[in-house]
């Protein structure tokens, strides 16, 4: 099937046509356990890749090498052509790669508001001599309150808005983390299963979040679990085990490569397991 | 009767009750806002405390100098204990800046430092500057049970003058898209960072601000009396703890009528206790007891408070419901 994703032929660690992130050789080891070992990897620009895998597989131990969150053993890797590799978890998202958590981090002894407006970009009034003088900052102040509810009513918070995000429920605090992260005015949106714990409601505007983001130009990276989410929405997926990347292509097509079964169910699973095989051990 | 609770109020508007209330405004934005377990605000005290008055005696800088001095000292030694520690999990700045303040004790007591910083005596006489710079006419003042000479109330308004500045200094930080951001480095550094702050940096600059409030007092502290080694044990550390969270941590004013209470309280039990035993009401303990005595009853005082209102007198009650 013809794609305008991969520049060739599609295979694990195949070119893309426009990549905005490019990872060569991450690897990351835990003493003797090697987490992370990507050879070569590129995530298409403007497109929604999903990062697939059964537990363990390292997708979170990547998500955090790629933005800075952990160190890798070696590796090197780029976002907009910009070196990345070394670089502190908060240059990552000032340059426009935002992440979210597994669990979900909001800030809880802060409102809603507050949680969004932290995640505004080059407000003065964050440096300590300007924060004294409201005049230098208010204006500032008005524009990002003004930013911060459209996505709190896009996100439907707006009623939540002053109260405090320990209140919300655990959806809710996705969807918060969704928003505040798009406060920052990402071109690279990465979401740690966002959909983990969310209820199957709340579970469809998420996926209508997500398709948004890509309609507003973004590149969405996110981690899933769940097979039937990945295929809904996702134009690329990319499938790790053990460390490595193991397949990559459209959904419909990957979920049908060996790789892939293999990786979920295990490779040795339709070979018969008979009663007198188990009875003589080993 | 009257000359009890005159002490008690006396003790309100002590000097010294100011340098508490200061020092406790300083982990008020350590701990409170910022999250920062700084169990060392006694060597921040210290150094301004020594650094002030070893600059006048022993190098013999003017006041404002001195002042200086004990300001810059306070600066690197919040950089000495915020650089191995603040990229790393809270506790260990804790255990870091107790072990500092220690550490900072023992050296100025050693016999061999004598010639700089008085050994074991400590240093005095260093205030000549300070208590000429006062305005009001020499006399007694007499209000009520009270006597002040014009020292007394010198000293008293210049260091609740400090107080209520630093108090609004924090306030309008803490009201400021900088105190958002380490509002949020105290609820989640991992979430800040990911939205692009510097987190060590935020967080380095409030150990140095609430270290300087801590400094200040130290220099409060010493003004009207003499700087002692003794004073800045591990003591000093707890009371100022305690003061803050009987006011609730993440407030301003909590700090201030946290000391106020805390010092009247002593005085008012020890005094009680005092005139008690010498009425003979209070038979089974003896004068010199009375001095530990009032510290359990403060104790006791002090449980009831976090048991019945656990987030301190000026706190948030929703907070504390979220954090359960």
């Amino acid at each position: 099937m013809p794609n305008d994703i991969a520049k060739g032929p599609v295979a694990p660690g195949c070119e893309k046509v426009d990549p905005i992130l490019i990872a060569n050789n991450v690897r990351r080891q835990f003493g003797g356990n090697v987490a992370v070992d990507v050879e070569h990897v590129e995530i298409p620009r403007g497109k929604i890749t999903a990062l697939i895998g059964p537990n363990g597989a390292g997708k979170t131990t990547f998500f955090n090498l790629l933005t800075g969150f952990d160190q890798p053993n070696s590796g090197d890797w780029s976002f907009d052509g910009k070196n990345l590799a070394g670089v502190a978890a908060y240059k990552v998202s000032r340059m426009g790669m935002v992440r979210t958590f597994q669990l979900t981090k909001s800030l809880n002894m802060l409102t809603v508001m507050e949680n969004m407006r932290l995640g505004a970009q080059k407000q003065p009034g964050e440096s300590l001599l300007r924060a004294l003088f409201k005049p230098l900052w208010i204006k500032n102040e008005d524009s990002i309150t003004a930013t911060a509810n459209e996505l709190l009513t896009r996100f439907k918070l707006d009623a939540k808005a002053e109260d405090f995000a320990a209140s919300l429920s655990g959806g809710q605090r996705k969807l918060l983390e969704m928003a505040r992260a798009l406060m920052t005015k990402p071109k690279l949106v990465m979401l740690d299963e966002p959909m983990a714990g969310v209820n199957p409601a709340l579970t469809q505007s998420l996926l209508e979040h997500i398709k948004g983001l890509k309609a507003e130009g973004m590149t969405v990276l996110f981690v899933e679990h769940d097979m039937h989410m990945v295929r809904n929405i996702s134009d690329w997926v990319i499938v790790m085990a053990e460390g490595k990347i193991v397949a990559e292509g459209p959904p419909n097509e990957v979920m049908k490569n060996p790789a892939v079964i293999d990786a979920y169910l295990g490779a040795h699973h339709d070979s018969d397991l008979g009663a007198d095989k188990i009875a003589k051990g080993k | 009767m009257d000359i009890i609770f005159g002490n008690a109020v006396d003790w309100l508007f002590q000097p010294i009750t100011a340098a508490y209330a200061l020092a406790a405004i300083g982990i008020a934005l350590h701990f409170g806002f910022t999250g920062l377990l700084n169990f060392g605000q006694a060597v921040f005290m210290a150094v301004g405390a020594y650094g002030f008055s070893i600059s006048v005696k022993v190098l013999h800088f003017g006041f404002w100098p001195s002042v200086l001095v004990a300001l810059i000292a306070s600066v690197i030694m919040a950089f000495i204990l915020g650089i191995p520690t603040l990229r790393l999990r809270s506790d260990y700045l804790a255990i870091v800046t107790i072990a500092a303040a220690e550490v900072f004790r023992f050296i100025v007591s050693t016999t061999s430092a004598q010639p700089i910083t008085g050994g074991p005596q400590g240093l005095n006489e260093y205030s000549d500057e300070f208590w000429a710079m006062n305005p009001i006419p020499n006399g007694h003042y007499k209000f009520w049970v009270w006597d002040y000479t014009e020292d007394d109330i010198f000293a008293r308004a210049v260091a609740w003058g400090l107080v209520i500045a630093f108090a609004i200094l924090l306030a309008i930080l803490v009201r400021s898209p900088w105190g958002r951001v380490i509002k949020g480095i105290r609820e989640d550094e991992d979430a800040v960072r990911s939205l692009g702050k510097n987190v060590y940096s935020y967080k380095m600059q409030s150990l140095v601000v609430g270290g300087l409030m801590g400094t200040v007092a130290g220099i409060l502290f010493v003004l009207p009396t003499s700087v002692q080694p003794g004073n800045y044990g591990t003591t000093l550390t707890f009371f100022i703890w305690t003061i803050l969270l009987l006011g609730g941590a993440s407030t301003v004013l909590g700090s201030i009528v946290g000391a106020m209470i805390f010092w009247s309280l002593l005085s008012l039990t020890s005094d009680l206790l005092s005139a008690g035993v010498d009425n003979g009401v209070i038979t089974f303990i003896s004068q010199n007891q009375i001095g530990d005595i009032r510290f359990m009853l403060v104790g006791i005082g002090l449980m009831l408070l976090v048991i019945f209102r656990p987030q301190g007198i000026f706190g948030n009650k929703k907070e504390l419901y979220f954090n359960a």
